[in-house]
Order: structure tokens, then sequence, then C-alpha cells
């Protein structure tokens, strides 16, 4: 009994071995690409640069390796980190497996404001794009709020409808727009909406480093009253938790986060419902654990996923969310037909 | 001083009203059964007694502590409930579902502490719950599932324990189980028990004392023998039933009479 008790000591142990995936998954990134600069090439001139104090590698190599893989890095693992936090508040506020980070609107919401961006030539502006695609996205989950509020409380199944009907509206929208752009226009729009990694750069690194630290640093603090509602709303207040107020503040800090990924790096799917489920079946369901367990690993496979897009064929470069699909979806059935959920 | 002072309550969802002047106290230590009809108020009383509803009249206090305006963390403190059977879509083990009941007592980012283990061995030893600590919820049987949330209530070292109908979903043996567990922790360690239930008899077998409501009022207060009569059922219930001496201890014992 004593191995089963969630302790600070397993959370650390667990995180620890999450982040040594997560280095080497950057690791393996970043020495992969279609430049062909050879890993042994890249550790000489590290190592070489230790000692003498300058890195022993040509200029085009270093911003190859530094100014273009590794923000591109980075940015992955911060998308993969956020869908995936915000996976875990999602199923367990609504208490539904196949909730998402995108089931209450936020998407549609943005690939509205984006696309508007892009037909309106926002993307010529420093932040254009991902600033009215943000914008998008709150407005989205505030009209969604006033939908699904009832008699002050947030109602799931109200909430999950309201998200259905926004999501949907909006699909409507971002159709009209794709019929009627040009097809310069149609293939950022694409691109936009299948989610792409290739903008990062360090200023945007920054900003969205810390929005998620703060929606994660928030989530954090409500993960055993996550627990409690997951066990039932009303068995969450007759354990003491105030569950109206924590149910606000958890939608807006994971709405926030997901917000975040969207605005920058467009629609990646899969991932926010895939990586819960997988950690949730590894690790169990108790969110202390759950929750930075999630982070890290969602933040290790969107590095993986990016990757592959970057190399899978040579000379073009494939929306990321293709591949977290293609991969997620058949493992996911996996999961389905050989665990219990 | 009564442990439970339930004064003057009213309460009624819209224009329906749902409970009519409630007044009636529960001393320590006693094992207070509530019968009555569907719709008659059980489960609206165990509701406003927790503080999650809250009266429009009248009020309620445990300990002389009044609940209304309370936060729920200290009355999770003061009171347990054991519910129905729950479902849960995704599966806490049993070990988890018993450090729930710890939750009151823990501030936001606090872990449970050595002393809270061993609260929580105590509470599932005391309910023969030990053995299933690392089995999932829903890979248990309901009597196993219902003894668990007994163990949570226990761990929550509440001062008054409410069952809301905990056996509904009971087959005979485990309800008997049930209500003689928690028979023994109401005699053995002095916890004072509140029980909402449809089984007349197990009311009658089991409490000190019992109310019969009917549509929101207490219609009779008191020991099983004043309350279960063939009289008080049939005004309460609308139903002919046969009352008379169970042979084993003398208490009221209802019967069915089939038209």
């Amino acid at each position: 009994m004593e191995k089963s008790f969630i302790t600070p000591s397993r959370i650390a142990r667990v995180s620890a071995l999450l982040v040594i995936l997560l280095v080497i998954a950057g690791v393996v990134s970043i020495l992969t690409g279609t430049a062909g600069i050879g890993a042994a090439r890249v550790f000489r001139g590290i190592v070489t640069g230790w000692r003498e104090g300058h890195l022993a590698l040509d200029p085009s190599e270093r911003t190859i390796l530094f100014s273009i893989r590794l923000p591109r890095i980075i940015f992955a693992g911060i998308v993969g980190a956020a869908l995936s936090t915000a996976g875990v508040v999602f199923q367990a506020l609504l208490r539904n497996p196949l909730a998402d980070p995108y089931i209450l609107g936020v998407s549609g919401g943005s690939a509205v404001g984006a696309i508007i961006g892009i037909l309106l030539g926002a993307g010529a502006v420093p932040f254009g794009i991902p600033a009215l695609a943000f914008l998008g996205a709150v407005l989205t989950v505030a009209l969604v709020f006033v939908i699904g509020s009832r008699e002050g409380g947030l109602d799931s199944n109200t909430l999950l409808l309201a998200g259905v009907i926004v999501n949907a509206f909006f699909s409507a929208v971002i159709m009209f727009f794709i019929s009627t752009s040009s097809s310069a226009d149609l293939h950022t729009i694409t691109f936009w909406l299948m989610g792409d990694m290739s903008l990062a750069d360090g200023n945007k690194i920054v900003l969205m480093t810390l929005l998620l630290a703060v929606g994660s640093g928030v989530v954090y603090c409500y993960a055993r009253p996550l627990n409690l509602i997951v066990a039932g709303e009303e068995t969450a207040m007759q354990l003491g938790v105030d569950v109206k107020s924590t149910k606000i503040i958890l939608f807006f800090a994971a709405s926030l986060i997901t917000a975040v990924a969207v605005a920058f790096a467009g629609m990646i799917g899969f991932v926010g419902l895939v990586i819960p489920h997988m950690m949730r079946m590894a690790l169990g369901t108790d969110h202390r654990l759950l929750i930075p367990a999630s982070f890290l690993f969602g933040a290790s496979f969107m590095v993986l996923a990016d990757t592959v897009a970057r190399v899978v064929f040579s000379g073009m470069e494939l929306p990321v969310g293709v591949i977290t699909a293609l991969c997620g979806a058949p493992y996911f059935v996996y999961l389905l037909r050989t665990r219990r959920m | 001083m009564p442990i439970v002072k339930v004064t003057d309550v009213d309460f009624r969802y819209k224009d329906i009203w749902a409970l009519r002047d409630i007044s009636f106290d529960v001393r320590r230590g006693e094992f207070l059964g509530v019968i009555g009809p569907n719709g008659s108020g059980k489960t609206t009383l165990i509701r406003v007694i927790d503080g999650i509803l809250a009266p429009d009249k009248g009020g309620v206090s445990i300990g002389g502590k009044a609940i209304r305006g309370m936060r729920r963390r200290d009355v999770a403190r003061l009171i347990a409930v054991v519910p129905q059977d729950s479902t849960m879509i995704f599966s806490f083990r049993a070990l988890e579902i018993v450090l729930m009941g710890r939750s009151p007592h823990l501030g936001m980012l606090r872990f449970e502490g050595e002393s809270d283990r061993e609260i929580v061995r105590r509470a599932m030893e005391m309910t023969d719950t030990s053995s299933l600590a690392d089995r999932s919820m829903d890979s248990l049987s309901g009597g196993e599932r219902q003894r668990v949330l007994i163990a949570r209530a226990l761990a929550q070292e509440p001062e008054v324990v409410l069952l809301d109908e905990p056996t509904a979903f009971l087959d005979i043996k485990h309800q008997v189980e049930f209500f003689g567990l928690m028979k023994r922790l109401n005699r053995e360690r002095g916890l004072t028990v509140i029980a909402v239930t449809h089984d007349i008899n197990l009311a009658a077998a089991y409490c000190d004392r019992v109310m019969l409501l009917k549509e929101g009022r207490i219609h009779t207060l008191g020991v099983p023998g004043e309350v279960v009569t063939e009289t008080n059922i049939r005004e309460v219930y609308e139903t002919d039933v046969l009352v008379d001496a169970n042979p084993l201890n003398g208490l009221p014992r209802i019967t069915v009479v089939a038209s």
C-alpha cells in the first residue's frame, strides 16, 4: 500500500524521467534535418568550442542549429506542453473522455481571427496574425461561457453543447472565407489550419513561455480539487471544494493555455486528446502527477512529431498536425482495443 | 447539547415547497433514520443539512456552529456524506478515493502527510477495505464500493455522517452488511449517523429514532415502535401494510399486503 501513495518525491521522479526524455527528443531533433550536419561533427564542434572559447562550427551550421532548429524545437515543446495540459483540464472538468482543448470553440474562434488577419495582410505586422487569433479565441470562450452559464453555475453539458454549436458556426465562416480567397491566401490559410511550426522566433518564445507558465501554474494549484471534481461535482462539494469558483478559474486558465498554442501554431489536432489519455493509463487519474506528466510528455511528443514533419519528405515540409494525427490515431485505437479507459 | 440542530427550515425549488417547518435535534452518537415516499423531501433535507442547498427560512447548526455562510472546506470537516453508488468516467483506485477524505484538512498545495496516511489506513481497516487499496473502483462490486465510500467518510473525521440512500443499489446481503457496519461504527466509535433510506424495515432495525416525512413536513419522529405503525404508513405512503413485531428483536416489521 505504501508505494501507492502519490508523494512529492514520486512526482519528482516521474518528472525527472520525462525531462530526460524531453532532452533526448530535443537533441535528436536538433541533429536531424535536411542540411545533413552530422552528430559527430556537432559534438566535436561543441567540445572544442568548450575548450577554446568559441564554437568550432561554420557560421552557416551555427545558424541552422541555433537560430533555426533550436527555437523551433522550443516552440514545438511549448505548444505540445500547452495542448496536453489544457486537454487534461478539459477532460477532467467536463468529465468527458472525448474532450480536447478545442472543445469549447477556442479553435474555431482563433481560426476565424487568424484568417481575417491573413486576408487583411496582418502577417506584415509583428504578432499581427497571432494577436488576432488570440483575440478570436478569447472572444469565443467568453461567448461560450455566456451561452453555457445557467443560474450562475456552469453546467458541463450545456457548455459542451454551446462549444459544439459555436464551433459549427465558425466552421461555416471558415468555409466561406476559404471558398472566396485567392490561391496564395488559401495556401497560408490551409497551413495555419493544419498547424505550422515554421514561424518560431525568440520574442514569440518568451511571450508564449510567460503565458504558459501563468496558465499552468494556476492549473497545478488546483490539481487536488480537480481530482475531486472528476469524482463528481456533488462529491467535490461534500469534500470541501468550492466547485463553482474552481471550475470558472480552471476553464479560463485552460482556455488561456489553449489560446496561446493556437494563436502561434495554428490548429494542431490530437495531441490534447491523446496525451492525457496515455498518461492517465500509465500513471492513474491523480492530477498532481497527471498534469506535470502530460505537460512534459506532450512537449516531447510534439518535438518529435515536428522533427518528422520537417524531414519526412526532402525538400518540402508537412504541417505537423498531419503527423500528430497520423501517428496519434492508430496508437489511440491500439490503446482503446487493448486497455480499459 | 445536541450535535445537529435543525430549526424551522423551509426550502422550496422555484414555487414547489420541498421542506416545511422542519425542526429536530440529533444527539451525539445517535443513529437517526429518515424515511418517506418519493418526493417527500428526504434528499433535500440531506443537502440542506450539508449546506449545499441554502434554506429559505431557518437554519442548521452542527456542534453549535451555523452551516450557513461557512466555507465548503469547513463544512466538510464537520459533515461527511456517503452517497448512492457513484459512477466515474475516469476511475480512481480505492486508496485514492479514501485519501480524498483528507482533502478538507489539507491546504492548497499540501500533500497528505504521515498522520493523514495513518488515518486513511485506520479507516480502511475499520471498513475491511485495506486489501482493495490498489484496485480500481470500477473493478469492485457494489458492496465493496460502498465500504470504500464509508472509509472515505471516516477519513474525513467528521462530527456527523449523512447517508443518502446508500443501499439503493445493493442486494439484501450487502444492505445488511452495510447497515451492520454503520451500526458497529455508531456503537463502538460514537459516530453520529443520519440515514435516508427507502427501506422501512432496515430503518426500524438499525436506527435509534426514525423520522417519517410526508410532503416536506415531519409526520412523526420517535423510536421505531412509535413511528412504524400501520396507521402512520397508510397515512404517509397511501398503501396498506401489515406491521407486526419482528420475532427476533421485537422491533416493528412491515409486510406488503398484496392486493
